[in-house]
Parts: structure tokens; C-alpha cells; sequence
């Protein structure tokens, strides 16, 4: 089946299997890799993305069901300059990932979260995080990253 | 892990998805927002031949104000229903326990229908909308017809609902002024609930519902029973797995479920009476 997603600002348009999932739509025919898959059933959130905007988790979205979107992966969130996003810049800062595996999804998490609540608590951030397993447990930097991001000017 | 192979076709309304599941058969399953769906289709314990898409049937996305109850429409994602300002207002049990379902993410996809007509009894959904006494509309080859919560749920993932018939919408009475308590135990936070509770207290009246202690999610009469008798908090509250059957898991086993029940069910009942 014929879809058309815009991803990152540029306009895709794949012929794929309804079964494909978008996390493997993304890696494998646009090769975007960033997105990374962990538990492939809906858990951990390695794969996040934002599709239209708001965080999701691509290992449990059909790429047919996300054609007509604007999709943004972590490969997107950087200015063309290679500027950082103020939350990639946050993390990096605080030391908010160790292996680095979840650290897509936390970061695409973590950016739709401060869209819907942009002053959030420590403990809305930890809620707001749930569905983001980090196997280094490195929890306290990652909610110290995105404290820090919430409250700088520029977030 | 990726599906079987599956047809695939959307919907662009209701009446639409209606006649294509009439068209394809009992191999054929609706996809909503895909967050129960999906997951058992990469496991193969769910191998539909055909999909009907009706994620895109956005006039069954709403929260409306319809007099003595609120409509929501099936397709109202998680969020949706969290964040609505007329569920805060009239039954903000319902509210507070979309936002326990799953996570940030599982809330921007999943929707109250397909929850509901998935019918897993794990699920917060089922059991809070059946503790509210909530009226289901389903909408068939011949027309619409409305079947009470406490009819729908038949058995593991089975509901009262006919194969060609689609969940259109969630009636749920206006629950203003009263209290209300919502349960939810679990190891991490974004899992199902190992056993859970929702109940409400108005007046003499009350309703509470157990998720996860039986095959079905369970409208514990019983203790609404004790409480309209004059029976305290606490030993209302003991009354709470009369009708279950509960299963044991690597979870809990039937006895911890009980005791489980018994406590969450004291605890939402004292929320609710504060």
C-alpha cells in the first residue's frame, strides 16, 4: 500500500506492507536508526517518536496508520546547523544518559511532555516518564535533564 | 516482532465500517488506535485476515455534554477522556482513570472503545465505566442499539456484541457531587493493575467495580448492597470478591487477589467519602 508521511520536514512516499511497523518503516526504508527498537512490545519506549506532534510508540503503530502524518524522530530535534534542542543540550549537561540506548526515546518523551505541561513538577516529570525504561537506571540525571530544560528560557 | 500478514482497509465512517465487516467476516477485526490489537497480533494470539482501519472516523472522537449523562465517542483517545473539562466536571472517576491506562504515549493512541470492546478484564476502562453504570451504543447492519455495561461483558475478551456490530459511543450518567475513589495496584507503573477498583458513594447510593479478578470485569453488588444497609466502610469492604473469580498469575495468587480487593476496595471507598 501506497503511503506519503512527512518526516523531519521531507515528504516520503513508500510503498509498504500493511504489517510494517512504523519503527521498522523508519529504520529500514528511510534509515533513520536513531529510533531504536528495545522491547518491541510497547514497555520500554526506546522507539518514541512524535507523530503530529505528540509521543508514541512506533513499535506498536502500523506505518499505514501513520500515512497523511508529520512524524519528527531524533534525528529532526537538532537545528540544520547541528545545534542541539534545548532538551538533547539538557541531557547532555546533566549527564542524563549512560549507555545512551533509551536516550531517543527519552528525549522524544520527554519534549512532548513540556509540550502538554511546560512547567512540570519533579513528580509530573517522573509520571510523565513512565512509559520510558531506562535499563542503566539513570533516572535522577534524566529528571534532573528535564527539570533543567523546563525551567531554562529557551525550553 | 511483526504480524502475520493481513489485508488491510479503512473505514471513513461508522455506517462504512459496518458494512466492510459484513463484507469480510469473522476473520476480520477492527483497528482503532491498535494498543490492545496490535501487541497480541505480534504474539499471534490475534491473527485477523483482514483489518478495518477506523482510526480516521473522527466524528466518533468527542466528549459531549448530553444532559443527565455524558457521551463520548468510541474513538475518544485516552488523552482525550483524561483532560476533558465536561468528565472533570460530571465524572471525574472515568477521567482519573483513563489517565492511569498505560503511559504518556499508550494514552496518545489508545481509545476508550477499543478498551472497552476488547473487554480484557485487566483493563481500568471496562471496570470504571461499569462501576459509573454506563450504557454502550453499537451500531450494526440494522441500526443502533444500546446494551447496559453490566450485559456486555460476557467473558475473556468477549462481549455481548454481535461480529458485524462497532462500539459507536460511552453514556455515562452525570455523577456530580458525588464521591469517588479509583484503586490501582501494580508493581510498575505503567502495567496493567494486579487487581484494581473503582467506586463512587452518593447519598445512599454506591457502585464499585474490581479490575482483574475475574474474566471479566466484576461489579461488586455486594458491597454497595452492605453500604445502602447501613454496613461501615470496613466491613462493606469485606464483602468486595463476592462476585469475583479470580485467576492466579505470576502476579498474585487467588488468595493475595482477594485480600487485594479487599483493601483497594476500603481505600477507594474512603476517598469517595471524604
Amino acid at each position: 500500500m501506497e503511503i506519503s508521511v512527512t518526516v523531519n520536514g521531507a515528504t516520503h512516499t513508500s510503498d509498504v506492507e500493511p504489517r510494517t511497523l512504523l519503527v521498522h518503516y523508519v529504520r529500514e526504508h528511510l534509515g533513520l536508526t536513531g529510533t531504536n527498537v528495545g522491547c518491541d512490545t510497547s514497555s520500554c519506549g526506546a522507539c518514541s517518536l512524535h507523530l503530529d506532534g505528540e509521543a508514541v510508540k512506533s513499535c506498536t503503530v502500523l506505518a499505514v496508520q501513520a500515512d497523511g502524518t508529520e512524524i519528527t524522530t531524533i534525528e529532526g530535534m537538532a537545528a540544520a546547523d547541528g545545534t542541539l534542542h534545548p532538551m538533547q543540550q539538557a541531557f547532555m549537561e546533566n549527564h542524563g544518559l549512560q549507555c545512551g540506548y533509551c536516550t531517543p526515546g527519552m528525549v522524544m518523551a520527554a519534549t512532548s511532555l513540556l509540550q502538554e505541561n511546560p512547567s512540570p513538577t519533579e513528580e509530573d516529570i517522573r509520571l510523565g516518564l513512565e512509559g520510558n525504561l531506562c535499563r542503566c537506571t539513570g533516572y535522577h540525571n534524566i529528571v534532573q535533564a528535564v527539570m533543567a530544560c523546563a525551567a531554562a528560557p529557551t525550553a | 516482532m511483526i504480524p502475520a500478514a493481513f489485508d488491510y482497509v479503512r473505514a471513513g465512517s461508522a455506517e462504512e465500517a459496518v458494512s466492510l465487516i459484513a463484507e469480510h467476516g469473522e476473520d476480520a477485526k477492527f483497528l482503532a488506535g491498535g494498543h490492545s490489537l496490535l501487541p497480541l497480533m505480534k504474539l499471534r494470539l490475534a491473527q485477523p485476515t483482514v483489518l478495518i482501519d477506523i482510526g480516521r472516523v473522527n466524528d466518533l472522537s468527542y466528549v459531549r455534554d448530553g444532559g443527565d449523562h455524558v457521551a463520548i465517542g468510541a474513538l475518544t483517545r485516552h488523552m482525550d477522556v483524561e483532560t476533558s473539562d465536561v468528565l472533570r466536571e460530571h465524572a471525574p472517576l472515568l477521567a482519573h482513570a483513563a489517565s492511569h491506562v498505560g503511559d504518556p504515549q499508550v494514552r496518545h493512541r489508545g481509545t476508550i472503545g477499543g478498551s472497552i470492546a476488547h473487554a480484557d478484564p485487566a483493563s481500568d476502562l471496562p471496570a470504571a465505566t461499569l462501576a459509573l453504570g454506563a450504557t454502550y451504543v453499537v451500531q450494526g447492519p440494522n441500526g443502533t442499539r444500546e446494551i447496559a455495561a453490566a450485559d456486555f461483558y460476557e467473558g475473556f475478551l468477549t462481549t455481548s456484541m454481535a461480529a458485524d456490530e462497532m462500539l459507536t459511543e460511552i453514556r455515562v450518567p452525570k455523577m456530580g457531587g458525588a464521591g469517588w475513589g479509583f484503586q490501582k495496584f501494580n508493581r510498575r507503573a505503567q502495567d496493567w493493575a494486579i487487581v484494581g477498583v473503582a467506586a463512587w458513594r452518593r447519598n445512599g447510593d454506591a457502585g464499585v467495580a474490581l479490575v482483574n479478578m475475574g474474566s471479566v470485569p466484576i461489579l461488586a453488588s455486594s458491597v454497595a448492597s452492605a453500604l445502602a444497609g447501613g454496613a461501615s466502610i470496613d466491613d462493606a469492604a469485606e464483602q468486595a470478591a463476592a462476585e469475583a473469580d479470580p485467576q492466579a498469575d505470576l502476579n498474585a495468587s487467588v488468595e493475595y487477589r482477594i485480600h487485594l480487593a479487599k483493601v483497594l476496595t476500603r481505600r477507594a471507598l474512603e476517598a469517595a467519602s471524604g
